[in-house]
């Protein structure tokens, strides 16, 4: 396959950045999309230009650090992550835009890749259970009914990746936040902090500059994790509760 | 409780929700009342004016309106203010646009935004032309809301006016009530199909049930 591609580049956080095309010939449908800008770059640096600077870890669509937008579309045309997205979803002859994460509290730090260290600080704000784990408890010790134990896991699917707030016209966290809030508060472990939970992490998600939701939905199309809409009701939910019962204290 | 509320984004959001559906209920009501203006002068004008008597001899004259009257202002002002202050947080959070566009990402959102401001503006003139007639086209007379509307809707400026903050009204309803729902957290999936039914039944019956009187006027049915 011959492609014409438009990357976004920019030297680094302060710089301007712009669109800059190139060609790309021998790509074969069975590549990934980051095996494909692997092309790209190795034909760069033979040239002796600087490569095209993007995230990428695992390669298997666990950890989230892919992150493209890709003619449009948070992780490209397909339901999955940018490093599972095959060439096969392109024609010969196309030209595809390739841009990073836009949102305020994602900023640029080089080319395609932004800081995605605000969900860090959101998870530090409560993503997390305060009993003391240390090895592996006995599955049995702690029951949990199964239509939560499903729930839970729906919501734990989530990666971290970004890819909701890249896709939101607000450039909001709430898919993430929310994500992250269900898996736990459904669950016994979660429920000491249930309240503080909920309270901090969108406290922190207001701090980061996200913006707030307005139900476009646009973050659940983009999610490679199918975490759904329905997830900000959740949210919303456990939020009002954590603030009722904060009031009568 | 009230700071959390309104510092919070999400906070912030329910007090748009709560408001919004105060001002739908009030809407429900207001629209059901306009009906009355196809059985004629005398029934409508007698429906204004026991308005004004509700709840007497338990309230004076006019209280129970103006009771109402200031639930609706807070509401508005409550409403009005939390849309920008919220709109304008979104438009912070996202600096730089894509440079490769797609329209429908924000489809929702801008009828919301366009739609509000649209209401906004048609609340105002709505109280100028029949409340107060200030810009009331002809001579209004307070007391005869019959044939203050009757010159309201005699003018095309008046029925275009009309007509098209319905429409948006409509279309800001059916993304509304759905909304929230979701911000007030009662929505599910189990729910979602039958909410999404309601928010498009009471957006077409309110569009429809409005419309219907400056219609009725311009083919001569209401006269
Ligand atoms: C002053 C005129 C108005 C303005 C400026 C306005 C503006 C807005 C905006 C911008 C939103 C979306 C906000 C967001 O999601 O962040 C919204 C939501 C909403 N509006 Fe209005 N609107 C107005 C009048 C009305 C009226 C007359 C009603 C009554 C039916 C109404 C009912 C609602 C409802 C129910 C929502 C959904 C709240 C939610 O998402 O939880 N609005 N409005
Ligand atoms: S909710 Fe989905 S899109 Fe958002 S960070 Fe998690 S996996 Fe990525
Ligand atoms: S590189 Fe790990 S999810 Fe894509």
């Amino acid at each position: 396959m011959k492609l014409t591609l438009r990357v976004w580049r920019q030297q680094n956080a302060d710089a301007d950045g712009a669109m800059s095309t190139y060609e790309v010939d021998g790509i074969s449908p069975d590549m990934s999309f980051l095996e494909m800008l692997d092309t790209l770059n190795e034909e760069l640096i033979l040239k002796g230009e600087d490569p095209v600077a993007f995230d990428h870890d695992c390669r298997e669509g666990i950890c989230g650090a892919c992150s493209l937008v890709i003619n449009g579309d948070a992780h490209g045309p397909e339901r999955t992550t940018t490093c599972q997205l095959h060439m096969r979803s392109f024609k010969d002859g196309d030209t595809i835009d390739i841009e990073p994460w836009r949102a305020a509290a994602f900023p640029v730090i080089k080319d395609l890749v932004v800081d995605r260290s605000a969900f860090d600080r959101i998870i530090q704000a409560g993503g997390y259970i305060t009993a003391p784990t240390g090895s592996a408890p006995e599955a049995h010790a702690t029951p949990v009914p199964k239509p939560d134990a499903d729930f839970a896991f729906e919501h734990a699917e989530c990666i971290g990746c970004g890819a909701c707030v890249a896709a939101c016209p607000n450039g909001s966290a709430m898919l993430f936040t929310s994500a992250k809030v269900n898996h736990l508060n459904v669950l016994p472990q979660g429920a000491p902090e249930r309240e503080s939970r909920v309270l901090d992490m969108v406290a922190q998600m207001d701090e980061e500059g996200f913006g707030g939701c307005t139900l476009t939905g646009e973050c659940a199309t983009a999610c490679p994790k199918g975490i759904p809409l329905m997830s900000i009701t959740g949210m919303n939910k456990e939020w009002l509760r954590a603030t009722r019962k904060a009031a009568k204290r | 409780m009230a700071r959390t509320m309104w510092d919070s984004s999400v906070g912030k959001k329910t007090v748009m929700a709560v408001s919004g559906l105060i001002m739908l209920l009030y809407l429900v009501a207001h629209m059901i009342g306009n009906l009355k203006i196809f059985f004629g002068a005398g029934e409508f004008n007698d429906y204004a004016h026991w308005l004004r008597t509700v709840g007497e001899p338990f309230m004076h004259y006019e209280w129970t309106l103006w009771l109402i009257r200031v639930v609706l202002v807070v509401a508005v002002v409550a409403h009005a203010v939390s849309a920008y202050q919220l709109s304008r947080r979104d438009i912070k959070a996202r600096p730089s646009k894509y440079v490769h566009k797609k329209p429908r990402a924000s489809y929702a959102t801008r009828t919301m935004r366009w739609g509000g401001i649209i209401l906004g503006l048609f609340i105002v003139w709505h109280i100028l032309d029949l409340t107060t007639g200030t810009v009331h086209p002809g001579g209004f007379e307070t007391g005869k809301p019959y044939q203050n509307i009757l010159d309201t809707f005699s003018t095309w400026y008046g029925n275009v006016i009309y007509i098209v903050a319905m429409l948006a009204l409509g279309l800001h309803i059916r993304h509304g009530f759905w909304s929230a729902a979701q911000t007030l957290g009662v929505g599910s999936r189990t729910r979602d199909r039958a909410l999404k039914t309601v928010a498009n039944v009471l957006a077409l019956l309110l569009t429809a049930g409005f419309i219907a009187v400056p219609v009725g006027v311009m083919t001569g049915v209401v006269n």
